[in-house]
């Protein structure tokens, strides 16, 4: 395979210029209750009814750490290859806002829980490592809903609270595919530890965007500017491309970029300024005096390491290695923790090579078709091996299992019924073929001729009126053979 | 039985034990004697209705299985009381009504006593003479014209005038301590972390810390012994058991070593106090302990410190108090009108006072210079005592640079008021237990108390040690009631 070259950079009318992006990744921790509290965190419910007292600050109320997210983000450290960082402190960061009823959301500042680690990601010229900065705990503001009323606005806090991960990356992203490809690698990782649902729909993943631009060459980043709060990857790749040659379309003026936050309007694609740097908050952040520092057990740490599951690099080490899959093949199945699930479910009856196909070409087709997850997949992983086992075993003909494949879909009727009830077992009798092929050759003697003055292609055209005669049912390696034979 | 009010807590929970009296007469004493205290000003909420119902509901059920079973109690009005308006002394909060119950209070009521009524007290409890409330000041019963001492005040003057068995107070930097002292009564702070603050309106929370405010050392014992314990609900609650504090109570001391630091003996400490400390180390020398001199050379870097920690955290505290879920709100046109209005109606000028010294130590560029320094100053202090207690089993001082000072003597001058606090905020920043326990009075028969503090987790020792010097110094509450 040969390897396709970088060339993400935007042609300025002077220069070219190499785009630098960080990202912020906010991740919604997988726990049922919240991280200082013991309200619910489902998603979807009426408002304000997962909120506690500790949720909407009322006088006196004392915040209590959530174990169970300590270690989900000491997990997705370990699955980002990261330092754990046996002392952290919850800092306070301090604004008014009426989503904010603390008057300030628990973060941590100095110490974050963990520390440098770093994501590889397989890119059509190569592996390229994204190097994290950090990843820190923090609680979720509540929602502040305008549209209801003309005169007023509304809080919903159900989200007041939740637990979310913040995971830094260093400057390390240079196109909006690497961007792609990072946060969705962050997701898959994630979901493979169970950290993080990824729901980007339901606001479980959304990332503050960091873009800046220097001239292809230059060493010195130039002035960033960060995007807030988008939630879906296009959108991110749509504001990256928009931000990138609004800040050159600046510099090759002469004009100045200045340090500021953006927000990307997903009606216009475009981003637009939301405060200067001089109107930035100035966030008070001090430690959290409710809460001692955060003090973990090495030990922790050790069994937490020990009981990880397998991560998508490992897994796709072992899929080449175990499975002989291409590095391709390999990528795709192990994208989801829930492909990869499937996959091995479906080999551990039947032919790898066949399964590798299958689920590739004609599952995912369906899926996409149907905009199913796999876990929704309408054929079940035990009935597509079945399948596939009677392909390789000759039963049935890979035309005639296409169509079987289509029956399954269906309740997810068994393979193995539908060929027996439908009668579609491959003829794989020579003197039951012979009969039929002998049948097709009678009644095309002049193509005979033709074919043997040389006129080969019609070889074809013989092995399609056989398999015609025979419903589809014909095994075509012996179709092949008898042919052959009686042609010559 | 009109005298049931001036008995201890002790005697009370002892005589309704043994049937001397009902809890019903004893909780009509105190409410007869509330009604009639209206110039004190003590009372922010009277809850004499449904505690006169609580008395009878409990002669009828007998259960003398608590510590203070039958004992109306009026608290601090910054503890939070289920369906009892809970004002932390600020307009901001007039109109607030939990729906839960504080730990510490729900601790006394489960060992047998109910609340009687909610006590005045410096809003948010950022005073040292009770005149920053939004209710008014209280009034000292030693004298008409007199503060009674703060943040505690309301507690302080209602114990010292028999409207209240017992009490109970916050301590952040002195606010149990000094109205004690004022008041001629026993007051403690615990250590931080013996006493839950889950429920309690928050001050500063890395100094907050409730105790109990009795008539003497055994009242306080008995009353520290019903509300500590671990809370899983505060973080900084310490898991640690609690001591059998009454029954260990003894007055025998003998052989303990107490330490005299000479950097409390501030300039332009009256001669009254200086004798009175004086008087306190031949109490305790008479029981047999030994006295040490020592130093805790970053003393007077405390009070400077305290006023950075604390208003650091108020602020940031104080936050959630603008309109938007409780409390009060004021109008305005948009968001932020209503958020300025709001808070500048809600919160008296202290309060604000405190809230912009927080903002402005805690902004960027003046973090390090301000909150970081004082953090490692308070650091220093802390290591000051540790080494002073390698040597000593407790350390003597006075409570107070004065007795209790005249209602707006220095009301505008802030720093003279904070200047109050100078022997007992050392200690909030250390988080060790103190008490004040009176000895005596001064020229104009005001009383003075004597501070004892301990090593952390020691409340015990601090206890027999003031019952070592009650016992010796026999004081006398000496308090013609004027107010009725």
């Amino acid at each position: 395979m040969t390897e396709k070259k970088f060339d993400y950079l935007i042609n300025g009318d002077k220069s070219k210029w190499e785009v630098i992006i960080g990202l912020e990744v906010h991740a919604q921790v997988l726990s049922k209750s919240k991280l200082f509290s013991s309200s619910p965190t489902k998603f979807g419910a009426e408002p304000n009814t997962q909120v506690s007292l500790v949720d909407s600050a009322f006088p006196g109320m004392l915040p209590v750490i959530n174990q169970f997210c300590i270690e989900q983000s000491i997990k997705t450290g370990l699955g980002l290859k990261a330092k754990v960082n046996l002392n952290s402190v919850f800092d306070r960061k301090n604004y008014f806002y009426p989503d904010l009823p603390q008057g300030y959301q628990i973060s941590q500042y100095k110490n974050p829980i963990v520390g440098e680690g770093e994501v590889v990601l397989d890119m059509p010229y190569g592996t390229k490592k994204v190097g994290i900065e950090r990843l820190h705990l923090e609680q979720d503001a509540g929602k502040s809903i305008h549209d209801i009323d003309p005169d007023n606005s509304y809080v919903d806090l159900n989200r007041s609270g939740v637990a979310l991960m913040e995971i830094v990356s260093k400057p390390d992203l240079r196109s909006p595919e690497e961007v792609n490809v990072y946060v969705k690698k962050l997701r898959s990782i994630m979901r493979y530890l169970g950290t993080c649902d990824g729901n980007m729909q339901e606001g479980s993943l959304r990332a503050d965007v960091n873009v800046s631009v220097r001239k292809v060459g230059d060493k010195k980043f130039g002035t960033r500017c960060e995007i807030k709060n988008v939630n879906s990857i296009r959108f991110m790749q749509l504001a990256i491309e928009y931000e990138a040659r609004r800040q050159v379309k600046l510099l090759e003026s002469d004009k100045k970029v200045n340090q500021e936050t953006r927000l990307f309007d997903t009606k216009k694609n475009a981003t637009r300024s939301m405060r200067s740097k001089e109107e930035a908050h100035d966030y008070r952040y001090f430690p959290d005096p409710d809460l001692l520092p955060l003090k973990l057990e090495q030990s922790l740490v050790d069994k937490l390491k020990k009981e990880l599951p397998e991560l998508p690099d490992e897994k796709k080490e072992r899929f080449i290695k175990e499975h002989n899959l291409s590095p391709y093949e390999a990528n795709i199945l192990v994208s989801e923790k829930e492909i990869s699930d499937y996959y091995e479910e479906v080999i551990k009856k039947c032919d790898k090579k066949l399964a590798t196909n299958w689920i590739t070409v004609e599952l995912f087709a369906l899926l996409n078709k149907k905009n199913l997850s796999i876990s929704q997949s309408p054929v079940s992983a035990r009935n597509l091996s079945k399948l596939i086992k009677m392909i390789t075993s000759g039963k049935i003909s890979g035309k005639i299992a296409k169509d079987v494949f289509v029956k399954m879909q269906v309740d997810d009727k068994d393979a193995e019924q539908i060929v027996e009830k439908e009668g579609l077992i491959q003829q794989s009798d020579p003197k039951e073929l012979e009969k039929i092929i002998t049948k097709v050759i009678s009644n095309n003697k002049d193509k005979v001729e033709q074919y043997k003055s040389g006129k080969e292609k019609l070889f074809g055209f013989f092995v399609g009126q056989i398999m015609k005669a025979s419903e589809g049912k014909a095994n075509p390696q012996l179709v092949n053979e008898i042919l052959r034979n009686k042609l010559k | 039985m009109s005298n049931i009010s001036e008995f201890s807590l002790t005697r009370i929970v002892s005589g309704i034990k043994k049937k001397d009296f009902t809890s019903e007469e004893v909780t009509r004493s105190f409410i007869n004697n509330s009604k009639k205290s209206k110039k004190l000003n003590t009372y922010i909420t009277e809850c004499f209705d449904q505690a006169i119902q609580s008395a009878k509901n409990f002669d009828k059920k007998k259960d003398y299985k608590g510590l203070l079973s039958g004992v109306p109690i009026a608290v601090k009005d910054l503890f939070c009381t289920r369906n009892v308006k809970t004002t932390a002394g600020s307009k901001i909060l007039h109109n607030f009504v939990p729906t839960y119950e504080s730990t510490i209070t729900s601790n006394l009521w489960s060992q047998g006593s109910f609340l009687l009524g909610k006590l005045n007290c410096d809003e948010f409890a950022m005073g040292s003479s009770n005149e920053t409330s939004f209710f008014g000041n209280v009034i000292n019963p030693f004298g008409q014209k007199l503060v009674p001492g703060g943040s505690s005040g309301g507690s302080a003057s209602a114990l010292a005038a028999n409207l209240t068995p017992a009490t109970i107070g916050t301590d952040t930097g002195g606010s149990i301590r000094q109205p004690a002292s004022f008041t001629g009564t026993v007051g403690l702070k615990p250590t931080y972390g013996r006493c839950s603050r889950w429920g309690i309106v928050a001050f500063a929370s890395s100094l907050d810390q409730a105790g109990p405010m009795t008539k003497n050392v055994k009242d306080c014992a008995l009353l520290l012994q019903a509300m500590s314990g671990y809370d899983p609900k505060d973080s900084t609650s310490v898991d640690i058991k609690v001591d059998n504090y009454t029954s260990k109570l003894t007055e025998k001391i003998k052989g303990l070593k107490i330490g005299i630091p000479k950097e409390y003996r501030v300039d332009n400490m009256p001669n009254e106090i200086d004798n009175l400390w004086k008087k306190g180390v031949d109490y305790l020398k008479d029981a047999g302990a030994t006295i040490k001199n020592i130093s805790l050379p970053h003393t007077i870097y405390a009070l400077p410190a305290y006023y950075i920690v604390a208003p650091a955290e108020a602020s940031s505290n104080l936050a959630r108090y603008d309109g938007v879920k409780y409390g009060h709100r004021a109008k305005g046109n948009n968001l932020v009108e209503m958020y300025e209005n709001t808070r500048s109606e809600g919160f008296g000028d202290e309060v604000k006072r405190r809230i912009l010294i927080g903002t402005y130590v805690l902004s960027s560029g003046y973090y390090d210079a301000y909150y970081l320094k004082a953090q490692k100053v308070r650091q220093l202090i802390k290591n000051d005592f540790n080494k002073a207690f390698t040597d000593v089993d407790a350390i003597l001082t006075p409570s107070t640079p004065s007795s209790a000072f005249k209602i707006g003597d220095k009301k505008d001058d802030p720093v003279s008021m904070y200047l109050n606090d100078i022997f007992t905020v050392p200690v909030n920043l250390s988080g060790l237990p103190a008490i004040s326990v009176p000895v005596g009075y001064d020229k104009n028969n005001l009383p003075l108390g004597l501070q004892l503090i301990g090593k952390a987790f020691d409340e015990q020792t601090i206890l027999n040690l003031s019952l070592a010097i009650e016992k010796r110094a026999n004081f006398n509450k000496k308090i013609k009631v004027w107010w009725n």
